[in-house]
């Protein structure tokens, strides 16, 4: 991929419509953003002139100049902080994390001060900013290329997280971020910028051109923040998942031939528990899977949340697959992933009570 | 073998041993300030605003003043300002003192739980920020709250925050004297040290990226240079050539760590501009003059698109970190008496009297108006109710901007903060 994503001519499916990979879509969100609002800018390591390294703002700076979208230090502290007080002037900030790895030195200016601002000055300063950040495993990142850090974000008030699932989502879901007045966090599943990944790693990767949520409209529009997707309609189970781990769970079912109901959560905090409740009421059983490490992952909370809110429609205890409570390993990672082995058993389990 | 041995280096050396910085004095000890070099007033050069960087490094070592011990301005710094300005400086700082006088002994009399004094400092402040513009954004740490007194804030609307009451802008949710006002261009204070320097570089290159006029800057104490943020705002000042102020008041203490233990025995803070390729000026703190100058040579800088500033005002604090630390414990009470660059307030004083503009009845009569108007904004603010003597806000505020919509899992928990509510105190109000 090189030069401008922007000028590039839309690839289309046979069905003719506009099929974009997950990269493509971002681009095309922020190109959107930038075009409406003067306020939007994106900068980051390798952002500006080089387009990033997975090439998500590639063409952006040739586009909108210089002072709109360009590189940043290799400072996370540093580019948060001054994307905290670029939103505090007024601007739309949407600043690149290269990794979800990364993001850590960041930490402080994203908890105590993007996610408090609103409240500490009682909404007399905001933080309308968008944090991208390419996050989870599946490439052979090792430790720290790999991690899913979502849970340490829920836990904040005062920010959003959302993980989306296809480039569709991906391009609807940011323009909300971008258009929302409060801090996101938008981590995007690195497995599935150029694919979807059903967890198979020894197969051929297949590409997003023939997946039908590759279609993605051209122009503006948005997908509501704290609405999940019904992937797939099922009365056996519910599966919440989000991220990478839609597809490999979705394609579990599948070979399983299991009428599993599963749930793309899209946007964790807010959550859309409606979704969640009205489906664990119908199937009475819920699985749980994510990719990060397991202890106080986000798939404690919703497990918590399950069991408080529907625990007289359970007819199993309530499962839950993820990564293990390793650092995330190199040459082992399909080991460490939880693949379709690991929820295959879940799953067994699940339909023998 | 491969490698090179380990033996070979050692020789006769000794062991290794640990530097670990201890200040000059402690409680009890007699005072020598000598070895501070207290420059000539007037001395020191002025460059071109818009000069290189470079060209104000030698600045960095040096120490800018004005003020003499006649008590007269000297030299190219002397901002030459007008007898009314330099009584309104005056007024501030007299204000701001009283404030802290009364604001201290209220948290003693348990009308707050928290106070922070800025006796000493005050130049630091109030000089630095007339000579900004009014609508230049301020990031403040937590002991400029001579900036809100000189830019007109209400005292009322700042005691209020102070006792948490029912007319606190802030809702009662931020430490006392954590202040915030949009309106007089003062951004929302962070009680976690340092987070708003790299806020105010990107604040500055957001006007810049908007071709705006505004600049902004920004305070940190001498302990918190230490931290991260701060030197992620000194690279990216420098990368973008941001339209910013880095003010470091050294104050020589951090609670009751001396500036030692943020570098101070190797480096002045002014010299960490030097590294980064910025203009640095290190200027008497207790020298109002001087501290206007050089904030206002920094401002026109940055106005002129000619790049960042870091400033440290050299200065002293005379009193305790807070309410809650007592310095006794662990430096010298000769070091306020001692301090070679004198009191703020008593050297502008000085000045104006010697200019023939100013006496002692005149600044008795202003001590004393100022003390009355605190008084009066005090008891204004205390109808409002005073910290820890009921709830002053309604419950559903706890709940509300933490986003800008309520999402469903906070409308629950503050249904439940409501039936707690009615448990505890009935269909009425707390007490």
């Amino acid at each position: 991929m090189s030069g401008s994503q922007t000028k590039k001519k839309p690839q289309q499916g046979a069905d003719g419509e506009r099929r974009l990979n997950m990269i493509e879509a971002i681009n095309d969100a922020l190109d959107v953003m930038m075009e409406r609002d003067e306020n939007v800018v994106v900068f980051g390591e390798d952002a500006g002139y080089f387009g990033g390294v997975f090439r998500c703002t590639a063409g952006l700076q040739e586009k909108y100049g210089k002072s709109r979208a360009f590189d940043a230090p290799i400072s996370e502290c540093g580019i948060m902080g001054v994307a905290v007080g670029m939103g505090a002037y007024g601007l739309r900030p949407v600043p690149e994390i290269q990794f979800a790895d990364y993001i850590y030195p960041g930490y402080d200016q994203i908890v105590s001060e993007a996610a408090r601002l609103r409240y500490r000055s009682a909404g007399e300063f905001t933080s309308p900013i968008t944090i991208r950040s390419p996050y989870g495993g599946g490439i052979f990142g090792g430790q720290t290329h790999s991690q899913s850090p979502e849970a340490l974000f829920t836990h904040i008030s005062g920010v959003k997280t959302v993980v989306p699932s296809t480039p569709h989502d991906a391009k609807g879901l940011l323009i909300a971020a971008i258009e929302d007045n409060d801090p996101v966090l938008f981590f995007e599943p690195k497995r599935i910028y150029n694919g979807p990944f059903e967890g198979y790693y020894d197969k051929p990767a297949a590409a997003w051109r023939s997946h039908p949520d590759s279609a993605t409209p051209e122009g503006y529009y948005k997908i509501e923040l704290g609405k999940a997707n019904v992937v797939r309609e099922g009365e056996a189970l519910t599966v919440l998942a989000y991220g990478t781990m839609v597809h490999v769970a979705k394609k579990v079912c599948e070979e399983k031939g299991v009428d599993a109901e599963v749930i793309d959560l899209r946007s964790l905090v807010p959550l859309d528990i409606d979704t969640i409740e009205a489906s664990v009421e119908k199937t009475g059983k819920c699985l749980i899977v994510h990719e990060a490490s397991r202890t106080s992952g986000f798939g404690a909370e919703l497990s918590a949340l399950v069991q408080e809110r529907c625990f007289y429609h359970l007819e199993a205890p309530i499962e839950r697959v993820t990564g293990f409570d390793t650092p995330y390993p190199h040459s082992l990672e399909w080991a460490y992933f939880p693949g379709p082995v690991r929820i295959g058993q879940a799953i067994d389990r699940l339909l023998q009570e | 073998m491969a490698g090179n041995g380990t033996n070979d280096r050692r020789g006769n050396l000794p062991p290794l041993s640990l530097h670990v910085p201890e200040p000059n004095f402690r409680p009890g000890d007699a005072v020598d300030f000598s070895h501070i070099g207290v420059t000539e007033p007037g001395a020191q050069p002025r460059p071109d605003e818009a000069c290189e960087a470079a060209e104000t490094h030698p600045l960095c070592n040096d120490l800018i003043r004005v003020l003499g011990d006649d008590d007269k301005a000297h030299g190219p710094w002397d901002p030459k300002l007008d007898p009314d300005t330099l009584r309104r400086m005056l007024q501030a700082m007299a204000t701001t003192r009283a404030f802290d006088e009364r604001m201290f002994r209220g948290q003693r009399q348990g009308k707050t739980s928290f106070y922070m004094k800025c006796t000493g400092e005050e130049a630091t402040s109030i000089s630095a920020s007339m000579a900004l513009a009014d609508d230049d954004m301020v990031f403040p740490s937590y002991r400029q709250q001579g900036i809100l007194i000189q830019r007109g804030y209400p005292l009322v609307e700042m005691i209020n925050q102070i006792y948490s009451n029912a007319g606190d802008k802030l809702k009662g949710r931020q430490l006392p004297i954590m202040y915030c006002s949009r309106e007089h261009s003062f951004y929302t204070i962070s009680g976690n040290l340092a987070t708003q320097l790299p806020q105010a570089v990107g604040y500055s290159m957001a006007s810049a990226i908007k071709g705006d006029t505004r600049i902004a800057a920004t305070w940190v104490g001498d302990g918190s240079t230490a931290e991260g943020d701060f030197h992620a705002a000194c690279t990216f000042a420098s990368v973008y050539r941001a339209p910013v102020i880095l003010n470091v008041v050294n104050n020589q203490w951090a609670i009751s760590s001396f500036s030692g233990f943020a570098g101070a025995e190797n480096a002045t803070f002014a010299a960490r501009a030097i590294g980064y390729g910025i203009a640095g000026l290190r200027v008497d703190g207790n020298d109002a003059l001087a501290c206007y100058a050089a904030e206002r040579w920094a401002a026109n800088r940055a106005r002129a698109n000619a790049g960042p500033t870091l400033i440290e005002f050299f200065s002293y604090r005379a009193e305790g970190h807070s309410t809650s630390d007592d310095p006794s414990g662990y430096r010298s009470a000769q070091e306020r008496e001692e301090w070679p660059l004198g009191d703020p307030v008593m050297r502008l004083k000085k000045h104006l009297i010697a200019l023939g503009e100013w006496d002692e009845e005149r600044q008795e009569e202003m001590d004393r108006k100022a003390a009355e108007a605190v008084k009066a904004a005090t008891k204004e603010a205390e109808k409002l109710g005073t910290l820890g003597h009921g709830m002053h806000q309604p419950f559903e505020t706890m709940f509300e901007d933490v986003y800008e919509e309520m999402p469903w899992h906070l409308r629950e928990q503050c249904e439940q903060s409501l039936r707690e509510k009615e448990i505890k105190f009935g269909k009425g109000d707390p007490k």
